[in-house]
């Protein structure tokens, strides 16, 4: 199984086993080079622990754990697990600052603790197979076993086509599930239960504060410089990425302002205009003098890399979006780092998104629906795109009008993105289409929803929304850890340290939106350490582009025909081959320019490569880039002791 | 073929993806059946242009107008009267 995590850990892998259990660990070296590895014990070697990700607090930790007389045999962050386990039990997790999936075997109890980091940064899935628990921080590993079944969900596949990614702890995959994040399991007495250990929580009604706007705003400024010091410990160098906006140029100033780290910076750039902000990238490199790496990435780029994206995402995506953040993670481990801090977080901790503002237009306008005036303020949205949905009047307040009457519903905020994501389900087969009958989303959504949720403000309940399905779902995992683990990168986010978001969760709404204006608090706490330009931009989401990438002149690259050929469609069973056919030639001939097209192509595509890439055929070699496992070498296998 | 079934097919091709007539009543509404969105609005406005010759204002992209199989026969109709007369 760990051969197949080969890519997370290409430094070696070591293992555990007793009567009970097996825990096998792949290393990745960033703390302790050369005494972190695992699995690592306790004093009496009766708890033992594998993990994956980065304890952040852990020398804090260990002054504490040391005055209460443990002692350490090692120089690594792992080691505070154990020693926090015996301490103070299965509460050892709220006293954790980082990103991690947790494997934690107490010999004594014999219980089996796995523990996630709050806000779903690192993956762990598990399955139950002939009456053994098998877990694992990627799904292939799983697939080991030849009893776990290889299938996929339709109703979890429909979910991917409505909200992005299958809501937790449900995966694409039938019989395998995901520990939600904030979430711990114990395997007790042949009994598995899970519990809730961490949340975003909110102020009931309207959060007041008797601060001043420059006293939170430098509150908010001592968080993030605190962060940013956690997050650079390592004993590797540490490199920043540099997108243009905001919340990278956020994370990479705070750097060069208030430590003594390096400043090694990496940015992606696109030959199409519409995707591309190079510009604010050479302005922020020249502004801070980091030294900096650009890579510009091409269709072709995209179209080569995006079976191997998939391999690693192992879910459908609806965006290529992942695929230049995967060649920029390759970058980086050329360049020789294994570490990097990004932005990733900022826009759901302090209210970034077009949506978040959406959903504030559209809740105005509820007030008052005949109103033309109130309605015209959408105009005022999504400026960064050639192909803007309210670049007509009429039609923007006609499609951003379905469901005014529902401004009360906690789901509120979503559904004009979810109607334009399912408009894509017109493509799936009859057979799909059977198990789809009675699925409603709003109903789904509402299940994984608090029961506080009503009580919070409106600006809170779509944060809440946001973080639970395109953060944790796809945008930290397809887009985040699985596309820096393809390159053995760790990717870490100052933003989503949990203080930050407690902390960002009591201000009050206006604070983080003012009117129209995006992360307000954010961009004051940074006033005179960001260029202007920069501090004041509006928002432009990272994007690539979709459907076009995978035609030249006019013709699909080879495995895109094949992929979608009417036999390969029909065998596969997911999708109608006539109907996608149409949109292939939609698709061709350039005519595709909105959201739900391209969406529909790029999710059909990668539905078809996790199928035959996944199910099918493990590994399929004619694909560029996708990895055979098995590949650690013997001699970097060794059992612990 | 008659302008109407010209536009029904076209709606059903690139917005459908299908050629089953009964998908599409001459009445339904385009938004309302989630058919159509305002890019989808774009895409409809350049293939009115390109297969009927006709010029469309920014002020005449509106409901009342594009969102049925019916209103789109009939603006193209007054739109060509206009053009001829």
């Amino acid at each position: 199984m760990i051969a197949a995590l080969y890519h997370r850990g290409p430094d070696g892998a070591r293992f555990y086993q007793d009567q009970t259990v097996g825990m096998a660990h792949a290393r990745l070296s960033i703390i302790d080079l050369d005494g972190g590895w695992q699995p690592m014990h306790n004093e009496r070697k009766t708890v033992w622990v594998v993990f994956n990700g980065e304890i952040f607090n852990y020398i804090e930790l260990r002054a504490t754990l040391e005055a209460q007389g443990h002692r350490f045999y090692t120089n690594s962050d792992t080691e505070a697990i154990v020693h926090l386990y015996e301490q103070y039990g299965l509460a050892f997790v709220d006293h954790l600052n980082g990103q991690f999936a947790i494997a934690l075997w107490d010999i004594e109890r014999k219980r089996l603790v796995l523990a996630r980091d709050r806000t779903g940064i690192r993956p762990l899935f598990y399955t139950v197979a002939r009456d053994r628990l098998i877990f694992a921080s990627e799904v292939k590993a799983l697939f080991f076993d030849a009893s776990v079944p290889r299938r996929l969900d339709p109703v979890a596949l429909a979910e991917v086509f409505t909200y992005w990614s299958a809501l937790p702890p449900e995966t694409v995959f039938e019989g395998i599930s995901q520990l939600p994040p904030g979430h711990l399991m114990v395997a007790e007495a042949g009994k598995l239960s899970v519990r809730r250990y961490w949340d975003w929580d909110f102020p009931r009604g309207a959060a007041q504060s008797s601060k001043s706007a420059d006293e939170l705003a430098q509150e908010v400024r001592d968080l993030l410089i605190d962060s940013v010091r956690l997050q650079l410990r390592a004993d590797v160098p540490v490199g920043a990425y540099l997108s243009g906006g905001l919340d990278s140029s956020v994370v990479v100033s705070l750097i060069r302002h208030y430590t003594r780290n390096p400043l090694r910076t990496f940015s992606i750039s696109f030959e199409d205009a519409e995707f591309d902000e190079s510009r604010y990238q050479q302005e922020l490199v020249q502004h801070l003098g980091t030294d900096h790496t650009n890579f510009r990435c091409t269709r072709r780029d995209i179209a080569e890399a995006f079976p191997r994206t998939v391999w690693h995402a192992e879910t459908p995506i609806l965006r290529t979006a992942p695929t230049p953040l995967m060649l920029l993670a390759g970058h980086v481990r050329e360049a020789g780092y294994r570490v990097v801090l990004t932005g990733e977080g900022a826009d759901e901790v302090f209210a970034g998104y077009d949506i978040f503002k959406e959903a504030k237009v559209r809740r105005f306008w509820a007030r008052a629906p005949q109103s033309r005036w109130r309605a015209g303020i959408l105009g005022r949205l999504y400026p960064y795109l050639a192909h803007s949905p309210t670049s007509n009047p009429a039609y923007a307040q006609a499609f951003f009008g379905q469901g005014l009457e529902h401004r009360d519903r906690p789901y509120f905020s979503h559904v004009p993105r979810w109607s334009t994501t399912q408009r894509a389900w017109q493509f799936f087969g009859p057979a799909i289409r059977d198990r789809l009958n009675g699925f409603d989303p709003h109903q789904r959504v509402s299940m994984v929803l608090p029961k506080a949720i009503s009580e919070w403000s409106p600006l809170a309940r779509d944060q809440y929304l946001e973080a639970h399905t395109l953060l944790s779902g796809y945008l930290l995992s397809s887009q985040g850890d699985r596309m820096a683990m393809a390159c053995s990168i760790e990717a870490r986010f100052p933003f989503l340290d949990h203080r930050v978001i407690e902390h960002a969760n009591a201000l009050p709404a206006r604070y983080k939106l003012m009117g129209l204006t995006e992360k307000y608090i954010l961009k004051r706490a940074m006033a005179g350490l960001l260029p202007e330009s920069i501090r004041t931009r509006s928002k432009q989401p990272y994007r690539a582009p979709d459907s076009q990438s995978f035609f030249v002149q006019g013709r699909p690259v080879e495995y895109v025909a094949d992929l979608l050929s009417p036999a390969s469609l029909r065998e596969a069973g997911y999708f109608d081959p006539a109907v996608v056919e149409r949109l292939v030639a939609k698709c061709r001939a350039g005519r595709a320019i909105g959201f739900a097209d391209n969406m529909a192509f790029v999710g059909i595509l990668s539905t078809m490569l996790v199928d035959r890439l996944l199910l099918r055929q493990p590994g399929a070699t004619q694909f560029s880039g996708v990895p055979s496992v098995g590949a650690i070498p013997p001699e970097q296998r060794t059992a612990a002791s | 073929m008659a302008a109407e079934q010209k536009i029904r097919d076209y709606i059903l091709q690139n917005f459908l993806f299908s050629q089953d007539q009964s998908l599409l009543n001459s009445t339904d509404s385009l938004l309302a059946k989630g058919i159509i969105d305002s890019t989808g609005v774009m895409e409809m406005i350049t293939f009115l242009q390109e297969e009927f010759g006709i010029t469309v204002e920014d002020s005449e992209m509106v409901p009342e107008n594009l969102d049925s199989v019916n209103r789109i026969s009939a603006f193209v109709a007054r739109k060509q009267a206009a053009a001829g007369a």
